[in-house]
Order: C-alpha cells, then structure tokens, then sequence
C-alpha cells in the first residue's frame, strides 16, 4: 500500500507539526517515508507545503506526481485548492474551512466554498473553533490530523494517537492530553 | 544497526560527524542551514568539541575549514550555491595546494530558486577547480557518501566538493546510521612548498593536480554510486540519471529501461559509451543546468543522439519534477483536476511587528518626496520590502552590492542614493564597500537594519553584533553622520527627518535602525521562561 498526502497551509499555521507526527507513525509502524518541506523565505506568511509519501514498499521520488495525490491536508481553505492538479481522482481534501486573509486579492469566499464542495470527496471544519472549544486554542492542526486521520488508511487512528503522545511527551502531560483531546475532536467530526 | 529520520542537510552533518569530522565552517544559507545547525545541537559533536560557530562569510568559512586541514583534521564548509562565487578564490586555490585532513566543500544548490536569485549549477565549480564532484541521489547515500568522500579526499590529497539540491537538503527519509570513527590525529602539514602558492611552487602542484585527473576518473569508473543497470535487451532510448534526477526515472519508469545512475564525477565515461552502445539514444537527466549533456555530446559525438534540457526534452530552467521526467520519458500523466479558479499567489512577506517594517515605512516617505531616490537593497528578509505594501527596492543583487551600487551610482550623479543592508549581510560584505565610500567621501545614505541576528535563515547568531558603531567608526566614518535608532511605528517620522537630514549631507552618512528580530525575540523569550522554571 502507499499513500501520498500534501500538508498545506500559510507559514507559521504548524504544518509541520503535523508532518512530524505522521512521520513518527510511519517509522514506528515499519513504513518507508518520504517527505519533502519548504524551509527558507516562503515560511514568513507565503503559503507552505510538505509532500508526505508512506509506502509499505520503497519510494523513489520525494516529490509526489500530478494527480497521484490521496489526500490533501490544509489548514487553510484557498490553499487546499492551490494543489487541485496533484490531488488523484478519487482523492480526499480535508480543510480548515477558515480562510486566513494576508492578501488584497483573497478570492471571494462564498465562490472559494464552492468550487471546494464541487469537489467529490472533501471534509472540512472551522478547526480553530473546534480547537478553542476542546480548550487548547493552539491545538487547530491537531484537529485537522484528526479530521484527516480516517483517510490516511496506512496509518491506524491508534497508531498516530501514539505519536503525538510520544512527539509531545517532552512537553508534558497536560500538553499531551491537550492535543490527544484536539485530535480526537477532529476524528470524531469526520466521522460525523 | 539504526534507523534515523532525517532531511538530506542533517544526513550530511550526521554522516560526516561519523566520518571524524572536527570542524564545519559555514555562513547560513537556504537551503544548506540546517547542516551546521544539526551540528551545533549534536551531542557527539559536543562531547568532541566539534567546531561549529558560525562564519563571517563563505570565503573566511572556506579558508577556515583549509587551515583545519593543513593541520591535519577533517574539515567541512557548507553554504548555499552563491556561497560558492563568494569563497571561489579560495576555493580554486585549494586544490592548488591541495589537502592534509580531508576537506569536503558542500554546496547546496537551488535549481527553481526557491530562496535565490539564480540557478547557478556547482558542478562546475568542481570542473574548474579539476576535483571530484559527489551528487547523492538520496539521504542514505548523503550521510553514506561523507565518509567516502573525506577518505577519497585524504587518498588523492585534493578537496572533493559535494553537491546537493534544495530537494535533497529538504527532504527527510530514513537513515541507517553507522558507528562514529574516531577523529584525525593533530598533524600539521610541513611540506612548505605546497602550502606557498609562489609561481615557482603553484606551477609544480598544478601539474600534479593535472596528474591525479586520471586517478579521479578512476575512483569515478569504480565507483559504488556509479552505476550502470542494464536490464533490458533491444536498442531503445537509454537513460543517464544524476544525483536525485535517479529517483524521478525510477519513479517514471521502475525497471523498463537501462539506466546509468550518476553520483560522482569526473563522469564515468567507459560507463556512458557502454549504455550509448547498447542504446540507440541517450536522455540526460540532471537537476539544474546540462552540465552532464554536454560533456556526454562531446564525448559521444556529433553522430549519437543525446537528449536533455539542452534539446527541450527536458525544461530549460527550473527544478526536476517528477512530472517533466516522466513525460520525457513518455509516461502518461494521472492528472485529473486542473487548477483552481479561486486561487491567488501568497507571496512571503514581513512577519508583522518586524523592526524592518518600519524602516521601509520612512523610506517609503522619502521615496514619495524625491522622485529621483533610489534605494539599493541586499539579500534578506528585508529584500520583501521590494513588494507590496513598500515597494520601496531598486536593486537586489548579491551579498553586500547595497553600499557599493549605491556608491557608483552616487558616482555617476544619482541623488539621493540609498543603500538598505541587514547587520549580518553588512559583515558577510557589506564592510569593504563602505570602506570604499568613506575613503571617497561618496555621497551615499547607508541603512544597516540591525535586527541582531541572520533572520532569513532562522536566525542565526550575526557576526558583528553589538559592534556596528565601532566597526563603522573603525573604517572612518564621520561620527556626527553616524546614528543609531529604534524602528518602531511610533518612531516612523523621525526616521524619516533623519534621513532627510542625512541625504541633504554630501558624503557618507549611516543609520542604523536596531531592534530585534521578532521571531528570536519570542524564542528567547520562551528560552527564558524554560531556563526560569
């Protein structure tokens, strides 16, 4: 099996936190693993992204082809359009559905919806609503790896609860608990 | 044995901290960064003492890293492709003099320039200095390939530069990590005449860097990350694959053609008229610029079809894709969405609250008042001040070109000439041209936007730190045109007045606008806070 996932989002939004914790699964699980970042000057509010690419067989390029995308996971609504051309056909968007506005142009919004839930298969949630409720306000991209997780399919929900448990482990209990509570709000409400 | 998951710079410091490194010298630069910092943070690099401190500039880096070296060490620098043309005289020269310890140059270029201003390809720096070139095509073979390359370097006495490319350093996969070698024994060289690069004696080492060109090509034709697979029968097209270029044709093709997989050079040649005779065409497929599909057409000859960037097969410009190779080699694309109609560009752009900001927001004043102001800009965060909302930026060029264009266009009349420069690009290169200046009585406005720290980057530590005043005093500025001030909002107006006040003098005038970077200001906020609990 192999899955290739797209992290997006604006600089600074925590994408990688979340790559991170898939990568933890991944090498626990046994998985190959590749995954290419964005490091340098796009970081400071331009968009951002990380190719992701899990493989229970050896992986050759880091970076993912055009439409061979599973699943695109963004924190931010434009963005996860920005990669439409990766995304395979039966591919997944799982989205922050809260568009974070640092340009004049920004599309309209409502159109923006739209052409997103013309989609086939998309998910998305206001995540930092969700992330305030379960009271940890910064935990949104722990909601959104929740939302994503059923769709990450190499991966078990289990498996990447124990990732964030062993990634934030340094930080201490209460964070841990924290953002397992985030993450379990996000799979909950993509099982909804 | 153990599995590491790293990106391609932090295989390349781990492997060469294994290999007996004892020191790396480097000026950041995206995409090499991360090497020198995963050094910094290694606990075995600590425990040995490992030099990691950070650099001036590419050129004091590289000839930091020979002197370790001629004492007998092994020695890294890093820095990103540009880094290259900066430390380039020491650079060719030290193949002149050769080596004691190993010596590898890493340089990290970035084909699609991502955080650059060009596309330059380092390969030919290798060429030109008449050395060996490794290209790893993967993380593995980056930290595998440290300890070849040191070794190879001691055995032919000769620096070996490594290239990587943004996809490379940036990218993370599993490692398998071997167990740490002891380091060289302190043993400075004595033979003088090699180190003294009088004509006498340089002519002398030149021809015996000529004469190791054979034993290059050697290593290259025996090389492990060298090789060619031949797995189909029939002449078809066949496939020349360097450095991560390997990765996309596997991904484009799996098993279904004969590929010749390119990780050192001098390129193999027995190897390439080998796959040319058992092909009836080649395609060449190498990340940045066709220095391989050159050399290959000159080889093979104006009669054998030879395939690339140069023909069109390939893009001319930009990164590899795994797209535009697989269409090179007729694989059909699975694209299935086409862009997005609800889609804008998000350009980087200053964090808010940034010290930057409000420098460009007097500049901005004063550009609006003199219609014939040009401000002269340099390399970092700060070169975003060229787009919305400031669009304040002329020119940006290269490390330290603010202070020096500025200057030979005040030379020719321009006025009011203005140079912008962050304190870490004004150390790099910033220094000299200002001396330039002062010693003409140029009639310039010099801008050395001091957030304390190399913030492009990520921020690193910046070398002149707390001694800007006296650094500029040192180099004869007149004190009373010599200010220092604090870039905040409220501050805009006065800002401003200065430098009106400042571009009305005819001569050389600095200001200095100091206030810490927002980002290392936070960190070491939280630094602060940790250390206190």
């Amino acid at each position: 099996m192999k899955k290739d996932i797209i992290l997006c989002g604006v600089g600074g939004q925590g994408i990688l936190s979340i790559a991170t914790i898939i990568g933890e699964a991944s090498t626990e699980a046994g998985l190959y693993l590749k995954q290419a970042e964005v490091h340098g000057m796009s970081q400071r509010g331009g968009d951002v992204q990380s190719n992701l690419r899990l493989s229970t067989d050896p992986i050759w390029s880091d970076l993912i082809p055009l439409g061979e995308t599973n699943v695109i996971i963004s924190m931010e609504p434009m963005e996860a359009l920005r990669y439409l051309p990766y995304l395979s056909k039966q591919g997944t968007i799982v989205t922050s559905s809260k568009p974070f506005v640092n340009i004049p142009n920004y599309p309209e919004e409502s159109e923006l919806m739209a052409e997103l839930d013309s989609m086939p298969s998309v998910v998305k949630l206001d995540i930092e609503s969700v992330a305030k409720d379960a009271g940890n306000a910064r935990g949104a991209n722990m909601v959104l790896l929740g939302m994503a997780a059923p769709y990450i399919e190499i991966l078990s929900v289990e498996q990447l609860r124990k990732a964030i448990s062993v990634i934030f482990a340094r930080k201490g209990e209460a964070v841990v608990e924290a953002n397992l509570k985030a993450f379990d709000c996000g799979v909950a409400a993509s099982q909804a | 044995m153990t599995k590491k998951l790293l990106l391609g710079d932090e295989a390349i410091a781990l492997g060469a901290i294994h290999a007996g490194l004892s020191g790396v010298y480097a000026y950041p630069g995206t995409p090499s960064t991360e090497i020198t910092e995963f050094i910094q943070g290694n606990a075995l690099a600590k425990e040995r003492g490992i030099h990691s401190h950070w650099s001036t500039n590419e050129k004091t880096a590289m000839e930091a890293a020979l002197g370790m070296s001629y004492a007998g060490k092994r020695a890294l620098v890093c820095m990103k492709h540009v880094g290259m043309n900066v430390c380039a005289d020491a650079f060719i020269n030290s193949a002149i003099t050769g080596v004691n310890g190993g010596l590898i140059v890493l340089a990290a270029d970035d084909p699609s320039m991502h955080s650059s201003q060009n596309e330059q390809d380092s390969r030919f720096y290798g060429k030109f200095a008449m050395i060996p070139v490794f290209e790893p095509s993967n993380q593995q073979e980056a930290y595998d390939m440290m300890s070849t390359a040191f070794d190879l370097s001691e055995k032919l006495k000769e620096p070996v530069l490594m290239r990587i490319v943004t996809r490379l350093a940036h990218s993370r996969a599993a490692v398998e990590v071997k167990e740490p070698k002891k380091e060289n024994n302190f043993c400075p060289a004595t033979d003088n005449a090699h180190w003294v690069l009088l004509p006498g004696n340089a002519k002398r080492n030149y021809n015996d860097l000529i004469g190791k060109q054979g034993a290059m090509q050697e290593a290259s034709e025996q090389s492990a990350y060298n090789k060619l697979e031949s797995r189909v029968d029939g002449k078809k097209l066949g496939v020349i694959a360097c450095g991560i270029g390997y990765n996309y044709v596997r991904e484009a093709i799996g098993d279904s053609m004969n590929v010749l997989k390119v990780s050192q050079y001098p390129l193999p040649a027995k190897a390439i008229e080998q796959l040319a005779t058992m092909s009836d065409a080649l395609l060449v497929v190498e990340d940045g610029q066709p220095v391989v599909e050159e050399d290959v057409k000159a080889l093979l000859g104006k009669g054998y079809t030879v395939k690339g960037r140069l023909t069109g097969d390939l893009p001319r410009t930009g990164e590899l894709t795994p797209d535009s190779v697989g269409a090179a080699l007729g694989k059909e694309s699975s694209i299935a969405y086409s862009t997005a109609k609800n889609l804008a560009g998000r350009p980087p752009q200053l964090c808010q609250g940034c010290g930057h900001r409000d420098v460009y927001g007097a500049l901005r004043e004063i550009i609006d008042e003199y219609p014939d102001a040009r401000v002269f800009g340099d390399i970092g965060c700060y070169t975003l001040g060229a787009l919305p909302p400031f669009k304040a930026l002329a020119s940006c060029v290269d490390m330290g070109a603010s202070i020096t264009m500025a200057k030979g266009a005040a030379d020719a009349g321009l006025r009011p000439a203005i140079a912008v420069i962050g304190d870490s690009t004004f150390t790099h290169s910033g220094m000299t041209g200002l001396l330039d200046a002062i010693n003409e009585n140029s009639s310039i406005t010099v801008i050395i936007s001091d957030n304390l720290t190399t913030g492009m980057t990520g921020g690193q530590d910046s070398a002149g730190t707390n001694k800007y005043e006296a650094i500029c005093l040192g180099l004869g500025m007149n004190p009373d045109h010599l200010h220092v001030v604090t870039p905040l909002p409220k501050n805009i107006p006065a800002i401003a007045q200065l430098i009106r006040d400042e571009i009305a003098y005819e001569g050389v005038s600095v200001i200095i606008p100091r206030r810490e970077c927002i980002q290392t200001a936070a960190r070491h906020a939280r630094e602060r806070k940790s250390a206190a609990k």
